[in-house]
């Protein structure tokens, strides 16, 4: 079997599973559970795209999240449009201002890079926050009205969650597509060396720019979904620093530019956060906890759970991807 | 025309405490090449610190300052064993733990953030010192200036402040001059925590704070060292006045609101044409 394939079927299986546990068992409890699980999967594997592919980390990725959510939160507040329409809008919207971006901030390298990540982010939200267009820093808040065309707001919630499982479904697709293609072959030699990279012939600024363009289609879409079902939507919950670190966390705990890794690590992290929430004595202490764990990987497993897996369980080496 | 002054004025005593805030960020990123992403949080630990020191003791920050200088070392030495050593011994050159440091340095912060939203959760804070608004600016600035000259003395004047110039300029040489690196980069990491800390514990007495409020004056600093360059005090201390100025001044014509806007565009167009500082930096 192919090496990637076999992980491409595995992460697949754990997407439907957490898209179909709550359809079989129609509880609208395990379906908040499942579509942060599924939102947190879509992000990681959006951002890996970038950051494991390239080896460009952006803090500021929750910046496209935060832009899809307001671009199809205005549509739909304002203009009443359809919601698909809507988050195509937004995801488009979002690679186009990323190509922008990308096109200027993608020649700064390593840290530089990642400070203007944040840099932009920071911009964004204190241009949103006095915007009074898109509601300031105290937001737009949906008219209930809005879902009827969604056959009521039970059913909305309920077309949003097939909606973003659908969406991290293509997501994964795609990143494995793009990592076993030439142009993927092309993103690993940028990660390992650019300059080399571009003597070599590949068009590394036009490699970047688009895998930028790429990786903010998806998070772009997906907080369009998540600000619809929410029903309001303010810059601090859009532009959070602290939803880009976690998407950071997902990919590092699962694996930096692996298929499977994302997948892995949103799982674990929001298992993790799930178990710190519930209970009574780390409740309060989930940050520090997060912390110490992100610490150990860094220091200890910088490869992930997919790289640790492969490294010491012979077998896997060839077929884990 | 009274009022210019006063946003003259007042641009420099707050610029010059951003300087304050900033010095510790810009001397770890200069020494080790590392951002240090928990500095925030130990700005965040000097203001609890300046506040339960004078709660429980009632001692004035402007005193507790050289406590906190003297614990922020401490913290600062053991964290760089705890989350830098062992990605800085282990790389060959800056360029390979560049990103991990990021990372080390981020958890650093969660984990302090975490344990002070633990004991104070967000509730904002005050010292109250008899003192007005004016004489606390007054009295950071004064700090912001006292701590600036001390650094530049330390670092051009002293054998050990040679040798941390010596290890940001070229570690292998400095290595091959018998100079303990490994030592020399554990003092510049807590030197820079330390002055972070002093920076948080004497903008406590100025401002309110909460557990959160180191993140608005890590960003700031990232602003400041981009302007002023790494490596030289004077850079950090110039850039902190202009973006007082900047603050100030715009605040006076236009939306206050905006500020973080044209900051954050100042940052991303210096990064991209002068990713040395305004003024080239020392190197």
């Amino acid at each position: 079997m192919k090496k990637g394939l076999f992980s491409l079927l595995i992460s697949t299986f754990i997407i439907l599973y957490f898209l179909f546990l709550p359809i079989v068992k129609s509880s609208p409890i395990l379906r908040e559970a499942s579509f942060t699980t599924l939102m947190y999967i879509g992000l990681a594997i959006s951002l890996n795209i970038l950051m494991g592919f390239t080896g460009y980390v952006s803090f500021g990725h929750v910046v496209f999240f935060g832009i899809g959510g307001y671009t199809t939160f205005t549509l739909l507040y304002y203009y009443n449009f359809p919601l698909i329409l809507a988050l195509l809008i937004a995801g488009i919207l979002s690679a186009l201002i990323a190509g922008l971006l990308g096109f200027v901030v993608l020649n700064l390298r390593g840290a530089y890079f990642a400070i203007a990540t944040i840099g932009i982010n920071e911009a964004v939200k204190a241009l949103v926050n006095n915007l009074d267009f898109l509601g300031g820093a105290e937001g737009l808040f949906f008219n209930m009205k809005i879902y009827k065309a969604y056959g009521g707001p039970q059913n909305a919630l309920w077309l949003s969650f097939y909606l973003i499982g659908l969406v991290t479904l293509i997501a994964l697709i795609v990143s494995y597509f793009i990592k076993h293609s030439k142009f993927g072959l092309g993103l690993f030699s940028i990660r390992e060396d650019e300059d080399a990279a571009s003597t070599l012939g590949v068009n590394t600024k036009l490699f970047k720019t688009l895998t930028f363009m790429l990786s903010a289609f998806f998070p772009a879409i997906i907080g369009g979904i998540f600000f619809f079902k929410n029903g309001s939507i303010d810059p601090q919950s859009a532009f959070s620093l602290t939803k880009s670190v976690e998407m950071i966390f997902m990919v590092m705990l699962g694996g930096l530019g692996t298929i499977l890794g994302p997948v892995l690590g949103a799982v674990t992290y929001d298992k993790i956060k799930e178990a710190l929430l519930v209970s009574e004595t780390f409740k309060n202490l989930h940050l520090t906890i997060s912390g110490i764990i992100l610490l150990l990987i860094v220091l200890f497993v910088p490869e992930g759970i997919v790289g640790f897996l492969r490294k010491k369980i012979k077998p896997l080496k060839n077929i884990l991807d | 025309m009274s009022i210019y002054i006063d946003t003259l004025i007042n641009g420099i005593l707050i610029g010059l405490i951003y300087s304050l805030a900033a010095m510790g960020l810009a001397l770890i990123w200069g020494v080790l090449k590392v951002i240090n992403l928990s500095h925030g949080a130990f700005i965040t630990l000097g203001m609890f610190f300046a506040y339960l020191v004078f709660k429980y003791f009632h001692i004035p920050p402007y005193i507790s300052v050289f406590l906190a200088l003297i614990v922020g070392f401490i913290l600062g030495f053991i964290s760089y064993f705890i989350a830098l050593h062992r990605i800085v011994s282990k790389a060959k050159s800056f360029k390979e733990y560049e990103l991990s440091s990021l990372l080390s340095t981020f958890s650093l912060s969660l984990i302090i953030t975490g344990i002070l939203l633990f004991i104070f959760a967000t509730t904002p804070m005050a010292i109250n010192l008899p003192l007005s608004l004016f004489q606390t600016k007054l009295l950071a600035s004064i700090f912001s200036i006292i701590f600036t000259v001390a650094l530049g003395l330390f670092l051009y004047k002293t054998y050990l402040g040679k040798a941390i110039r010596a290890v940001s300029q070229n570690i292998d040489a400095a290595k091959l001059m018998g100079i303990n690196t490994t030592l020399v980069l554990a003092i510049s990491f807590a030197l820079g925590i330390a002055l972070a800390m002093g920076a948080g514990n004497l903008i406590a007495m100025v401002f309110p704070f909460s557990s959160l409020s180191g993140a608005s004056y890590e960003l700031k600093s990232f602003i400041i060292c981009v302007i002023g360059g790494l490596g030289n005090p004077i850079g950090t201390i110039i850039g902190g006045i202009l973006l007082g100025l900047l603050e100030n001044f715009f605040g006076l014509f236009f939306n206050q609101g905006f500020v973080p806007f044209i900051e954050f565009t100042i940052l991303i167009l210096l990064l991209l044409f002068k990713p040395k500082g305004l003024f080239g930096g020392s190197k």
